[in-house]
């Protein structure tokens, strides 16, 4: 990049940003004057099929989900900083470096495919998870 | 290389004289004022266009929809029923304003902030022509990515907030499909910033041609199959059918946004329209060549200017149909056939293609396939020439 590079370019970012906020902000309290408000004790309940709410919607909830934002984050990170060396193969590749960058995207992805082999082989990639103990009880089962 | 739209139109002279006019009438903040009113300017332009073509958008969706359906859609509003966004708008903006009593309140207020906020700031970086892009940042790729998945957390604070079952399941659900199908999108995405050698849409742009056999689709078999995983990606990112499971109307009511009302759902609304356009225009700027006029038609000059935004908006609206097409032709999955999408097809694909380009950009020098068919074809007319 040029020497000259300044943080101006930013600036179309913070605007849109600002702007995303304020139509919203300025949208709902314009709205406050021309819209009704008659609330009602059920009509603030939360919606459960017309029954009244059983309990609260915040509670136990499913592993999977969990299992899933971990796995996320380890490719995340990974191909974060992934991106660094993506961006610098071709140059490398012009100057006869190639080898070299190619060898670290391998190191990399084999981290990644190591990753997801190992996640799928102990079977956290399937929704439900089968808890057969081991390949030798199965084969007596069937 | 144009780093934003102030950099572009400097190089007029009529822009230099209105320089030099602020710059008498303000003294040493005439050039800051002057960059920042073009800034301005032009944000508010495209922040105009994407929500018109937003509320354009659930018109084309229901047109297109009724027609597949042999039925008329909305033909009552305007010519050809073309006003109804804007009937809904004011319909929406005069409905109540529904807090559940026992919803967390300033979360619930601000999910649908959060989610317009996100879909605005990708804007920034979308490259709608060689000058008009309001900014070409070095990080293009990566701050795009990030900011996008704004989008993913204000639909599961969205669902959170509500307190309602029905709210809850669909926010999880939108959490990890979004999570989850970041990784093939992030990862094909790769693959073109390991072609092109730059993270600036610019620069992916800049190094394909504006004829089909230049795009980065037709370089190699891997990117060709990238572009679908990043298709298949992207759609279910937006939470676009068949990946609607966060709002899986027949399932789940309507999902995170069960208990949003007026225009707080509007707010929703609008932004997963403009964010399957944005992803549709970065889908086209990566892969299908952007804003490349074929033969280079118009050069520099503002004539081209036109055409390469025209160009990118036909790319863009071509992938923008064919969203909608899908999503009136094919069934919605299962939330465990989604996960075994994601992570047992798409995730393996996308490695597979990345090791692909980087192994044909250091084995046969970043030529594309049809380079080598015209050098093979070549050598094969001198050699039975004889």
């Amino acid at each position: 990049m040029e020497a000259t590079y300044s943080l101006d370019v930013y600036t179309p970012v913070v605007i849109l940003l600002f702007l995303g906020a304020i139509t919203v902000v300025a949208a709902l309290l314009l709205g406050k004057l021309v819209r009704p408000h008659n609330p009602s004790e059920s009509k603030n309940t939360p919606y459960e099929c017309g029954e009244q709410p059983v309990g609260t919607a915040w509670s136990f909830f499913n592993m999977r989900f969990y299992v899933i934002g971990l796995i996320f984050i380890i490719f995340d990170v990974e191909s974060a900083l992934m991106f660094p060396v993506a961006v610098i193969f071709k140059k490398m590749n012009e100057i006869g470096r190639g080898g070299l960058v190619l060898v670290e995207i391998m190191i990399f992805l084999s981290v990644l495919i190591s990753g997801i082999a190992y996640c799928w082989r102990k079977g956290d990639l399937d929704w439900v998870k089968s808890y057969v103990p081991s390949k030798d009880t199965n084969n007596k089962q069937g | 290389m144009n780093n934003t739209i102030v950099s572009y139109l400097s190089q007029f002279e009529s822009y230099k004289g209105l320089l030099e006019s602020f710059s008498s009438l303000f003294g040493e903040a005439g050039p800051g004022l002057l960059t920042f009113l073009v800034f301005l300017i032009g944000c508010i332009l495209v922040v105009t266009v994407m929500a018109t073509i937003g509320g354009l958008g659930t018109y084309a969706e229901r047109k297109i929809s009724a027609d597949m359906q042999a039925r008329m859609g909305p033909n009552r509003v305007g010519p050809y029923g073309l006003l109804q966004f804007l009937a809904d708008g004011v319909k929406m903006f005069l409905k109540e304003d529904i807090t559940p009593n026992t919803a967390d309140k300033f979360i619930f207020g601000l999910a649908p902030l959060l989610a317009l906020v996100g879909v605005f700031g990708t804007l920034a970086v979308l490259p709608f022509s060689s000058g008009f892009t309001l900014s070409n940042l070095n990080v293009g790729v990566f701050y795009l990515i990030g900011i996008g998945s704004l989008v993913g957390v204000a639909i599961f604070l969205g669902g959170y907030a509500s307190n309602s079952k029905w709210s809850m399941l669909g926010g999880m659900r939108g959490a990890s499909q979004i999570i989850s199908y970041e990784i093939p999108v992030v990862l094909s995405l790769m693959a073109i910033v390991l072609m092109s050698g730059s993270l600036n849409f610019g620069g992916l742009v800049g190094a394909q041609g504006g004829l089909p056999q230049e795009w980065f689709i037709f370089h190699n078999p891997f990117t060709f199959i990238g572009f679908f995983v990043f298709f298949i990606g992207a759609l279910a990112e937006t939470n676009r059918a068949p990946f609607d499971l966060p709002e899986a109307e027949s399932e789940l009511v309507s999902g995170y946004h069960t208990e949003y009302s007026g225009m707080r759902f509007a707010f929703f609304a609008l932004a997963e329209y403009i964010e399957v356009f944005v992803v549709c225009g970065v889908g086209a700027a990566a892969f299908l060549g952007g804003y490349k006029v074929p033969f280079n038609l118009g050069g520099e000059g503002i004539i081209g200017q036109v055409l390469q935004v025209l160009v990118f908006f036909g790319k863009t609206l071509a992938l923008y149909y064919l969203v909608i097409m899908i999503r009136w032709t094919y069934p919605r999955l299962r939330v465990d056939q989604l996960m075994t999408l994601c992570w047992k097809y798409l995730t393996p694909m996308a490695i597979f293609n990345l090791i692909g380009c980087a192994l044909w950009i250091y084995l046969l020098d970043s030529k594309s396939m049809w380079d080598m068919l015209a050098a093979f074809v070549g050598s094969m007319g001198t050699g039975g020439g004889h």
